[in-house]
């Protein structure tokens, strides 16, 4: 079980800010693939991963890494700040 | 180093004249402001949204490097979130050092990462709606200068 979170417009699609998910994905990349599979709203949030950035245990990862021991997972777009 | 990041207001300038008398052994003190823009279509509001777990923890890690890259005094960054309007400042960066290269380059390092590496993410809503503002290509390109 995972927690993942989605900032700004990806929570927007999605429709959510956070879930619980129960997974066996061994990466991201799989992780991706799982929730693409729920419902159109995450097919559209994940239609074009290389313009999302994800992080792991709130550190910034790639969709590659491998998701052993993770607890959190965020996704988000580029972020803006300044 | 003092990393804050706040939903409240706050007056550059005070936390400037502040910053720069904490210490004698300082000669140089270089700070950079950043204020919400208007844009065509009249700027109704700008809100920040940013991921609360992982924000203070990413740019006391781009401080880290900076003060591991030149030699610093002191480091000082304020960022804000929430809902902010034209003019607002939105957040500062102030570092100091005993020669002005140092501070410089220093501010300049940490601009570039702020923008593109600490988690924040600006909406804005105009006459026209909303949109979330885009990453650029030239923040990112920005960071290979370093």
């Amino acid at each position: 079980m995972v927690d993942v979170l989605y900032f700004a417009s990806v929570r927007e699609r999605i429709g959510l800010p956070k879930e619980q998910v129960e997974t066996s994905a061994a990466t991201v990349a799989e992780l991706v693939d799982e929730l693409r599979a729920k419902e159109e709203r995450y097919e559209l949030a994940f239609s074009d991963i290389s313009a999302l950035k994800v992080a792991l245990d709130q550190e910034l990862a790639t969709f590659d890494a491998p998701l052993t021991g993770v607890r959190e997972v965020a996704f988000f777009p580029p972020m803006t700040g300044g | 180093m003092a990393v804050r990041v706040q939903e409240e207001p706050f007056n550059a300038g005070d936390e400037l004249n502040t910053f720069s008398k904490t210490s004698t052994d300082v000669g140089a003190v270089v700070s950079f402001t950043g204020l919400v823009r208007d844009v065509a279509g009249g700027l109704q509001t700008m809100e920040i949204e940013h991921y609360p777990a992982m924000t203070e923890r990413a740019i006391i890690e781009i401080v880290e490097d900076a003060k591991a890259r030149w030699s610093l005094k002191d480091v000082l960054v304020i960022h804000r979130y929430g809902r902010l309007e034209a003019g607002d400042t939105i957040m500062m960066v102030a570092t100091s050092s005993k020669h002005r290269a140092d501070a410089f380059a220093a501010a300049d390092f940490l601009m570039d990462y702020l923008k593109s590496r600490a988690p924040f993410w600006k909406k804005e809503t105009t006459g026209n709606g909303a949109s979330w503002v885009d990453g650029k290509d030239e923040d990112e390109d920005a960071l290979n200068r370093w």
